[in-house]
């Protein structure tokens, strides 16, 4: 073990980032099952039981919450407590309010699933948690930015690395979108049932311009964090451009923001609302593409890590993915292709194109590289990482492949007319027809579900590793002191 | 002031404003070689407390 590696060890607090790291090691497995079961579900209707409990409608939000909060949040945490004090070379601030970030964090997943289960949501898409849960978040997320932003006031560095910068926008926006899309009026103190205080069109607007921007902050700016730190990281090499990498920033930030009502064309929305929201998406390609290109050349000329190196081949592989949804975005955000996509499973496999090919894989990528150095030691096995990049890549096009199919052939069978000009297939018509694409789709679940248990036991072996060497460099120089 | 109570006139004024101060972002980011090479050193930041291996060979 080198002198520098035993510093950084004791340079910085770690201990919360292992809590996270393996949390979000628990949720992906405990989340992307519930995906699974529910994929199945859809296929195989058998599997509702005729139990409420077990019904799509209830564990649908289980399995979302679990893997954007509880897998995706915890991933986000960690990684954001690791980049700022490594790149502000400084310990965390208030190393005790960040403690209180994980349990209560912890404590929201496990109450918004039990209450999913038990039949409470609120019924706002990624928003299910009924008031109480969503003032725990609150509390929980003003502790989060106070020990971020303190972070960085007390930060060696003089410049803040941009990594922080995204982390910090999607601190500030998920707080602001979070409270505003919540506003809501309880029944009584103890009752868990509320009401929105936004009504009609405006609570559609209010839900998908908290809706959008979660995909936006949460889903992107956070992630991209993760990858202006772990990608140059990981290759040896600093970022291939810095200014592009600050126009990126400047430019998601001024964009996103307006794109939320694509989510509701040819609906009771005003026009010139959904047209803005389409425009906005049209030009957010650019900084998406400027990234995404800003990314994956920071690999330029050492290209062969990608044959080498699994790890590596996640980070450009989840670019890559990124590069093809926030393509694909703006092209389902025009009106006319909106027309034929809207309530299709084209939106299901696009989210998931996101969810799975940019989000978990630019996590897996991060988390592989930072909990060797977490626990002071190497990765258990590196053909594991190999079997997991494999079946997670295979999951992930198994799964859009269906969706697209499903998704352009719904689109299509509900606005097809016979001659007569009657509807020309019935709407359980287009749900039969669906079925070998349903089917599909679960299996492509079940192929990134075994590569992520495929992950929990590498990760679960490379701690009891460092864990065990730890133990015996501890103990070693004790024997020495006696013989 | 009346003018600035009308939606119509601020909301076309807001995005002015947003944009113009996106180009001074641009402007300030590729305007000057020399704020561009502070602006590129900074890209090393992850590597200085390394102890791995470096290549700085990009940009």
């Amino acid at each position: 073990m080198s002198a520098t590696k035993v510093a950084a060890v004791e340079q910085y607090d770690y201990d919360i980032i292992k809590k996270f790291s393996v949390m979000a090691i628990v949720w992906a497995v405990v989340g992307m099952f519930a995906g699974v079961y529910i994929a199945s579900e859809l296929a195989w209707p058998f599997l509702n039981f005729d139990s409420p409990y077990l019904s799509f409608g209830r564990f649908r939000p289980v399995h979302t919450g679990a893997v954007i909060f509880g897998f995706g949040g915890s991933a986000l945490f960690a990684t954001s407590y690791y980049i700022v004090q490594r790149t502000c070379q400084t310990r965390l601030f208030a190393p005790g309010l960040a403690t209180f970030t994980f349990w209560g964090w912890q404590a929201v997943i496990v109450l918004a699933a039990l209450s999913y289960v038990t039949g409470f949501s609120q019924g706002r898409e990624y928003a299910e948690m009924e008031w109480p849960i969503d003032l725990l978040i609150l509390v929980v997320w003003v502790a989060y930015g106070a020990v971020f932003i303190g972070t960085l006031m007390q930060r060696k560095q003089p410049h803040i690395y941009v990594a922080n910068w995204f982390y910090l926008s999607f601190i500030l926006v998920t707080a602001l979108l979070h409270t505003f899309n919540n506003i809501a009026i309880p029944v009584n103190l103890f009752s868990m049932k509320s009401y929105s205080l936004f009504s009609g069109a405006q609570d559609a607007m209010t839900q998908w311009w908290y809706g959008h921007n979660a995909v936006g902050f949460f889903l992107t700016a956070a992630f991209l964090g993760m990858m202006y730190y772990f990608v140059p990281k990981h290759a040896g090499r600093p970022v291939y451009s810095y200014r592009l990498s600050i126009v990126h920033f400047w430019a998601l930030s001024f964009m996103y923001m307006w794109v939320g009502t694509h989510h509701l064309h040819w609906t009771a929305l005003p026009d010139w609302a959904s047209t803005l929201g389409a425009t906005f998406s049209i030009m957010l390609l650019l900084p998406s593409w400027g990234g995404m290109i800003n990314g994956i050349m920071t690999l330029s000329g050492a290209w062969d890590k990608l044959r080498t190196d699994p790890i590596m081949r996640f980070m450009i592989v989840a670019l890559s993915f990124y590069g093809m949804s926030t393509f694909e975005g703006p092209l389902m955000s025009l009106k006319d292709v909106n027309a034929l996509s809207h309530y299709t499973d084209w939106t299901v496999g696009h989210v998931h194109s996101g969810a799975l090919g940019w989000v978990a894989m630019i996590s897996f990528g991060s988390l592989y590289h930072m909990i060797p150095k977490l626990w002071n030691t190497q990765m258990y096995s590196v053909r594991l990482i190999n079997a997991h990049f494999w079946l997670a890549t295979i999951g992930t096009l198994l799964y859009i492949t269906a969706m697209w199919i499903s998704g352009i052939s719904q689109g299509l069978m509900w606005r097809a007319f016979d001659d007569f000009g009657n509807l020309q297939y019935s709407f359980v018509e287009s749900v039969a027809a669906m079925h070998p694409f349903y089917a599909m789709r679960a299996i492509g679940g079940m192929f990134f579900l075994t590569g992520m248990l495929l992950m929990a036991y590498n990760v679960f072996a490379t701690i009891r590793q460092g864990v065990r060497a730890a133990e015996s460099s501890q103990s070693r120089p004790a024997v020495a002191a006696t013989a | 002031m009346d003018w600035f109570s009308h939606a119509e006139n601020t909301k076309p004024l807001g995005l002015l404003i947003f944009f113009i101060t996106f180009c001074l972002i641009v402007y300030w980011v590729y305007g000057s070689k020399k704020r561009s090479k502070i602006l590129e050193d900074h890209k090393n930041i992850p590597f200085l407390d390394d102890d791995e291996v470096k290549d700085k060979s990009n940009g």
